[in-house]
């Protein structure tokens, strides 16, 4: 139990020393450092540390390495990850039967095992240290900072990478001058709204009485984990943002509102919060401050709008998770009628930062109206998928392609999709554009909470749109009609898009009914419903013109609009296609191409299904294609 | 309606004593209810209602608004496919399909013999591992359409075993 400001001063002093001696060999050990994240797991990695535990018990090497687990690497797609202390080896992509070889020749005989190292996607040269490899190298971490270096379970690593040196540096500040800070610093919402967070805190400071921080993290958005990946490895961090807004408004209340398809980041804060009440950094008069805050777990029940905050708010008191209208906001009239400051886990993941190193520093990085970094969640169409922290002004391109390292398989970029389903496709002629707030949303998209996929030219648009209408439909709350209705109309005439029934009054009538959704509904889910539509009918008409006018889907992914169709000068008469076909759609000819011994097949376009199977065995000759 | 019987209701009623202190439960007895027993029938809804005193109707609303409280049981086996954006782009709606081929169930429905239900899920957050699937908590990562049988395969020996 840390009982004075002097006491835990102490502590992060001894903290720091320990933690740093896992990192630059001072303890004279090898840290064998695992990626914990959910995606290390899901790839095989507690395989892995079973396996450098049985190593190191054979060779009797516990005095001379250690192992750790800590949180996410990011770059997902290359786990399970082993880095090697002090000597900072990176290895990706490691099974359980690598282990063995590691072990041996690196760790006992210094010798880097090369074939287990990242190759770079465009030289092939392989790179043993993480700095150096291109994903990483623009990257700076904020609201990331910690996770991958320390064990989230691990009171003291936490203390020994930063926690709770805002918090003090906040304690011995006047609330307004705290909340000053943050203002100066230029931090802004990064749920998806962009408000600054200080004129927020603001709004809440005034009045007196009960009043409650709560923190987002309903992280709704298909296709974005930034706030899963802080709350499982950081999770003091976003606690003691959460304190730091409670001291600053005046509230001695918090309550965490987390996914319930997030079951390992719920446990991870929940043990966090019973850590922090043990060392007494939360409960009353808090390292005899005569601070007092308590933070309180809920979880959500798998319904996308109570991401948004009276949604949200609604659901912690126990109801359907619907919107209320606004004004009142919730610093006036929030949580059980009480003014109540609502921040996204990122934001509150940035303000020990904020404090710790002052908003002058924060401020030093990102663009004129957007201040500091953003985690993207970069996904799809893209070599490196996972997760990244980047100043505020990084270009797409860089995105995507320094950062990505470009799309697999030699395809070509077509459109990046930001900011989930209320955002939009950003494309070709945005990829110099510079990230932040108001420049996305210039350009028909918006930041959103940071997910980012990347599609290629196999991606149909419509279909994608038809994708994020299916889920709005699903989510749409069904309060206010423009939303309930609309989305399902809106849907309907995709649907008649997609499957080359629609004609152009379809297509006048669904301009028009999106841009009416837009401007009636009562929340921003509703406002932002036909988002989907409209940014792809801005940047791809051509493509909804070609579903409807000449009936073919450009990209070949429509099933009524496209043909499997085999080449008969180059199929080889294998057979396998006819094997594989699952409806005897496939025949063979008489005709035998020149240079050939067997005669070729033919598809049954009657009796085709359009499952893809015969193009999939098709593999090696490639003789069937779409079209 | 038929009643909860004597047993069931005190386990019920006690479920709801967890939280009462707490200034609005309903949301957290509900998750405990339908993470420990996988489903709140109305018959359970009634016994949540005289314990808090909350009407039935309003209960009944929550119930059906949140995607993760369900009136009818689930399958042994719950196969979530994760239709996220990143999952969708890689191929997650023809996994989907497969499994409702195989399986002959829709989405959101589950099999006659009680062991297999299909949820959509919308965004696990593995979309590194796109398409995603998980099957009761374990995550099958990169799921081609090809894996989906031996999957399922590997589900059906282990209750044939069992």
């Amino acid at each position: 139990m840390i009982k004075t400001v002097e006491e835990l001063r102490a502590r992060i002093a001894s903290a720091e020393v320990e933690l740093k001696s896992k990192y630059d060999g001072s303890d004279s050990k090898r840290w064998l450092t695992l990626c914990g994240g959910t995606g290390c797991i899901a790839s095989g990695a507690l395989g892995v540390q079973e396996q450098f535990e049985a190593l190191i018990k054979e060779y009797n090497a516990g005095d001379k390495v250690g192992i750790r687990t800590v949180g996410c690497f990011g770059l997902c797609s290359q786990g399970p990850f082993v880095r090697i202390y002090p000597e900072d080896t990176l290895y990706v992509l490691v099974k359980p039967e690598d282990c063995r070889e590691i072990f041996e020749k690196d760790i006992l005989g210094g010798q880097i095992v090369e074939r287990l190292l990242y190759k770079d996607p465009k030289t092939g040269k392989p790179i043993a240290k993480q700095d150096e490899i291109g994903f990483y190298a623009k990257q700076r971490k904020v609201a990331l900072h910690g996770v991958g270096i320390i064990d989230p379970t691990v009171f003291d690593e936490a203390l020994g990478c930063g926690a709770f040196q805002g918090l003090l540096r906040a304690l011995s500040m006047e609330r307004a001058d705290v909340v000053k800070e943050v203002l100066d610093s230029g931090l802004r919402g990064r749920g998806g709204g962009g408000f600054p967070t200080g004129r927020k805190w603001s709004f809440a400071m005034n009045g007196d009485g009960q009043k409650y921080v709560v923190c987002n993290g309903d992280e709704g958005d298909p296709g974005a984990f930034m706030d899963r990946s802080v709350l499982e490895d950081n999770p003091l961090q976003v606690i003691e943002g959460m304190m730091i807004a409670g001291y600053a408004i005046g509230a001695t209340q918090g309550y965490f509102y987390v996914r319930a398809e997030y079951p390992r980041a719920v446990a991870h804060l929940k043990s966090a919060i019973a850590m922090a009440e043990e060392e007494g950094l939360l409960g009353d008069n808090i390292l005899g401050t005569g601070f007092s805050f308590h933070a309180h777990v809920r979880l959500g029940a798998g319904a996308f709008v109570c991401g948004e905050e009276t949604a949200l708010l609604n659901s912690i008191e126990g109801q359907r998770g619907m919107p209320r209208p606004r004004p009142p906001f919730p610093a006036v009239k929030g949580l059980w009628g009480r003014p109540t400051v609502v921040n996204n886990v990122e934001t509150l993941s940035c303000v020990p930062y904020i404090l710790r190193e002052g908003a002058a520093k924060f401020a030093s990085c990102g663009t004129e109206r957007s201040k500091g970094t953003k985690v993207f969640a970069l996904g799809g169409k893209v070599n490196n998928v996972g997760l990244v922290e980047v100043p505020m002004g990084t270009t797409l391109r860089e995105l995507v392609f320094d950062i990505g390292g470009g799309i697999p398989g030699g395809k070509k970029f077509k459109a990046i999709q930001t900011g989930g389903p209320s955002g939009g496709c950003l494309t070709e002629k945005d990829l110099d554009a510079e990230i932040d707030f108001d420049n996305l949303v210039a350009r028909g998209s918006m930041m959103g909470s940071g997910g980012a996929i990347v599609m290629d030219e196999d991606n149909c648009m419509v279909e994608v749109a038809k994708f994020y209408m299916e889920f709005i439909c699903d989510e749409s709350c069904g309060k206010c009609s423009p939303c309930r209705i609309g989305t399902k109309r809106i849907l309907e005439y995709l649907t008649r898009i997609c499957d080359g029934n629609a004609t152009m009054d379809d297509l006048a009538q669904l301009k028009e009914l999106a841009s009416t959704i837009k401007s009636n509904s009562l929340c921003a889910l509703g406002q932002t419903a036909a988002n989907p539509v409209l940014s792809t009918l801005a940047q791809f008409e051509d493509e909804y013109i070609a579903h409807i006018v000449d009936k073919k889907c450009p990209a070949h992914v429509c099933k009524n609009l496209m043909q499997y169709v085999i080449d008969k000068d180059k199929c080889i008469g294998c057979g396998l296609c006819l094997k594989n076909c699952p409806v005897n759609a496939i025949s063979r000819t008489d005709y035998v191409a020149p240079g050939h011994k067997l005669a070729s097949m033919v598809i049954d376009q009657n009796k085709c299904i359009k499952c893809g199977m015969c193009m999939a065995s098709c593999a090696k000759t490639k003789a069937i294609e779409k079209k | 309606m038929a009643h909860l019987n004597e047993a069931a209701t005190e386990q019920i009623k006690a479920i709801c004593d967890r939280y009462k202190d707490e200034k609005t439960p309903l949301m957290m007895i509900l998750s405990d209810i339908q993470r420990e027993y996988g489903y709140i029938p109305l018959e359970v809804q009634e016994v949540v209602s005289d314990k808090t005193g909350i009407s039935v109707a309003e209960i009944y609303g929550v119930v059906t608004f949140y995607s993760f409280f369900s009136l009818v049981p689930n399958g042994k086996y719950v196969i979530g496919c994760c239709l996220g954006t990143a999952c969708y782009v890689k191929g997650a709606q023809q996994v989907i399909d497969k499994f409702s081929e195989i399986l002959g169930i829709k989405a959101g429905e589950t099999t006659s013999d009680g062991l297999f239900t299909i949820d959509a899920l919308r965004c696990i957050g593995a979309c590194a591992l796109a398409p995603a699937v998980t099957i009761n908590g374990k995550i099958y990562p990169r799921v081609t359409v090809k894996d989906v049988e031996k999957i399922v395969a590997e589900y059906k020996s282990k209750e044939a075993e069992a």
